[in-house]
C-alpha cells in the first residue's frame, strides 16, 4: 500500500476522472447550488472555485487523519464544524483583501459549508482514504467542481455583458459596430441552468456511457 | 399585517428560492422523480424553515450581532461576534433537524414513516442555511416578519418541487435526445420555469421597507432598455 509511489497511475486517476467521467456537477449531481448562482461573471466564479479548492483540499486531509478517531453517530456535525473553521476562514480573508467580489458572493461564501461537494466527497473517500489519497481526490473534484463553472461563466459574461474579467473584448473587436447587441438574457438567473443544461448535453453527446435511460 | 402578507408572497415568488437563488438544486434534482415523494420532502423543508429560521433570528439579535449582547451589562455593548454566525447558525439547524425528527418520531410516526430519509437529509440542503442566511443580511425588524419569510422560502421551494416533479413524471412519455435525458433536460425544464417565475417580479407590493424586488425590476429594465 505504502510502496505506491506518490504519483502512481492509480493515484493520477483520482485527479483525472472527475473531469470528465466522474464530474462532481454533471455527473455525481452535487454542489449545483453555488455553482449556478455565481456564474453571472468570470471573476466571481474564479474566487469561488479557488475557495472550494482550499476549503476541499483542506477538509479532505483533516478528516482523512482523524478518520480512526471519530465515533460514526456523531460524524456528521463533527465534519461540519471542521467544513465551517475552513469557511469562515476563507470569509475572513475574502473581505480583507477582496472586498468587492466578497459582496457580490454575499451569502454563498456561506453556503460552502453546505456544498454536498464537500460532504459528499468527505463521507464517500476521506472516512475510508489515507490523507495522500483523500488529498488526490480533493484536488481531483475541486478541479471538476471549477471546469463547468468556469465555462458557464464564460459564455454568460461574453454573451450577457461583453467583456471578459470586465475587459470589453466585444468592444475592442468592433463588433458594436456592425450592430450586435449583448444578450441581456443570459445574464438573468434562469439562463445558467440552460447553459449549464447544454453543457451536460454536450457532454454526454461525446460521452456515451453516461447517457440515463429517461 | 400588510407588510407580513408583503413578504410572504415576495418570498414565495419573486425571491423563490429555487429559480431565483439556485438553493436547494441538489435534492431539487435528486428527489424530483415522483410527486409524492417529493410532496414529503417539500413539506418537511416548509417545516424546518419555520423552526430555524426564527430560532437563527433570535440567537442574531440576541448573540452575534454588534451591540446584541448588551442585556449582559453595558461592558459588553461593543462585543461583535457575527463572524461566527455560519458555524453557530449550521450548528442550531443541524440539532433542529435532530429535535425535529425526534419529535415527529414520538408523537406522529405516521408522518415520522413519511417523511422517512428527508428529515436528516434537510440538514445539508442549502435552502435552510440559506434562508437563515439572507435573513441576516435583510436584518427583518420583528421575529414575525423573520418567521413569516421562512415559512415563505419553505412554500416556494415546495411549490418548485412538486411542480418539476410532475413534468419529470410525464415527460418520461416524450421523445427526448439521448444525451439529454435525465439530468440535461431537468436543467432546461427548470430554467425555463425559472423565466416564467420571473415575470412575477413585476408585481408592485404597496409600501414595502425593503426595496429587493425594485432592484431586480429595475435590473430588468435595464436590461431591456439595452436590448432596445
Amino acid at each position: 500500500m505504502s510502496k505506491d509511489s506518490l504519483f502512481s497511475k492509480k493515484n493520477l486517476k483520482l485527479i483525472k476522472d472527475p473531469l470528465d467521467d466522474n464530474n462532481p456537477i454533471t455527473v455525481q449531481v452535487l454542489g449545483i447550488c453555488s455553482a449556478l448562482a455565481i456564474t453571472v461573471q468570470l471573476k466571481p466564479a474564479v474566487v469561488m472555485a479557488v475557495s472550494v479548492f482550499f476549503v476541499m483540499c483542506i477538509a479532505n486531509v483533516v478528516v482523512s487523519l482523524m478518520r480512526n478517531m471519530i465515533p460514526s453517530r456523531i460524524r456528521i456535525i463533527v465534519q461540519l464544524v471542521i467544513i465551517a473553521t475552513l469557511v469562515i476562514l476563507v470569509d475572513q480573508v475574502l473581505k480583507a483583501f477582496l472586498y468587492d467580489v466578497s459582496k457580490e458572493l454575499s451569502v454563498f461564501v456561506g453556503l460552502i459549508i453546505t456544498n454536498c461537494i464537500i460532504m459528499g466527497r468527505l463521507e464517500a473517500f476521506a472516512l475510508a482514504n489515507t490523507p495522500w489519497k483523500a488529498f488526490m481526490d480533493g484536488v481531483g473534484n475541486s478541479l471538476g467542481y471549477a471546469l463547468p463553472l468556469v465555462v458557464v461563466a464564460f459564455f454568460r459574461e461574453l454573451l450577457g455583458s461583453g467583456t471578459l474579467f470586465g475587459y470589453p473584448v466585444l468592444e475592442n473587436l468592433g463588433l458594436y459596430q456592425l450592430g450586435y447587441e449583448n444578450n441581456g438574457m443570459m445574464i438573468l438567473p434562469p439562463m445558467a441552468l440552460v447553459t449549464c443544461g447544454v453543457y451536460i448535453w454536450i457532454q454526454r453527446m461525446r460521452n456515451n456511457k453516461l447517457v440515463e435511460q429517461n | 399585517m400588510q407588510d407580513l402578507a408583503n413578504i410572504f408572497i415576495k418570498s414565495i415568488f419573486i425571491d423563490n428560492m429555487v429559480f431565483a437563488y439556485f438553493l436547494g438544486m441538489c435534492s431539487y434534482l435528486a428527489v424530483s422523480k415522483t410527486v409524492k415523494t417529493s410532496v414529503g420532502l417539500g413539506l418537511a423543508v416548509v417545516f424546518v424553515l419555520g423552526i430555524t429560521v426564527p430560532v437563527n433570528y433570535l440567537l442574531e439579535n440576541y448573540v452575534l450581532k454588534e451591540g446584541a449582547l448588551t442585556w449582559l451589562g453595558d461592558g459588553f455593548a461593543t462585543v461583535d461576534l457575527s463572524f461566527l454566525s455560519f458555524i453557530l447558525f449550521i450548528a442550531v439547524i443541524a440539532s433542529m433537524v435532530q429535535l425535529v425528527e425526534m419529535i415527529v418520531e414520538k408523537f406522529s410516526p405516521a408522518l415520522y414513516s413519511s417523511l422517512g430519509i428527508f428529515l436528516p437529509l434537510i440538514a445539508v440542503n442549502c435552502a435552510i442555511l440559506g434562508a437563515s442566511l439572507f435573513m441576516q443580511e435583510r436584518a427583518y425588524a420583528t421575529i414575525t416578519e423573520a418567521t413569516v419569510f421562512g415559512l415563505g422560502s419553505g412554500v416556494g421551494w415546495f411549490l418548485a418541487i412538486v411542480g418539476i416533479a410532475a413534468i419529470r413524471e410525464k415527460i418520461r412519455y416524450s421523445n427526448v435526445p439521448p444525451a439529454l435525458r435525465g439530468l440535461g433536460i431537468t436543467f432546461i425544464i427548470t430554467g425555463l420555469m425559472g423565466i416564467a417565475f420571473m415575470s412575477f417580479m413585476g408585481i408592485k407590493l404597496e409600501d414595502s421597507k425593503k426595496e429587493v424586488s425594485t432592484e431586480k425590476v429595475v435590473q430588468i429594465e435595464n436590461n431591456e432598455s439595452e436590448i432596445n
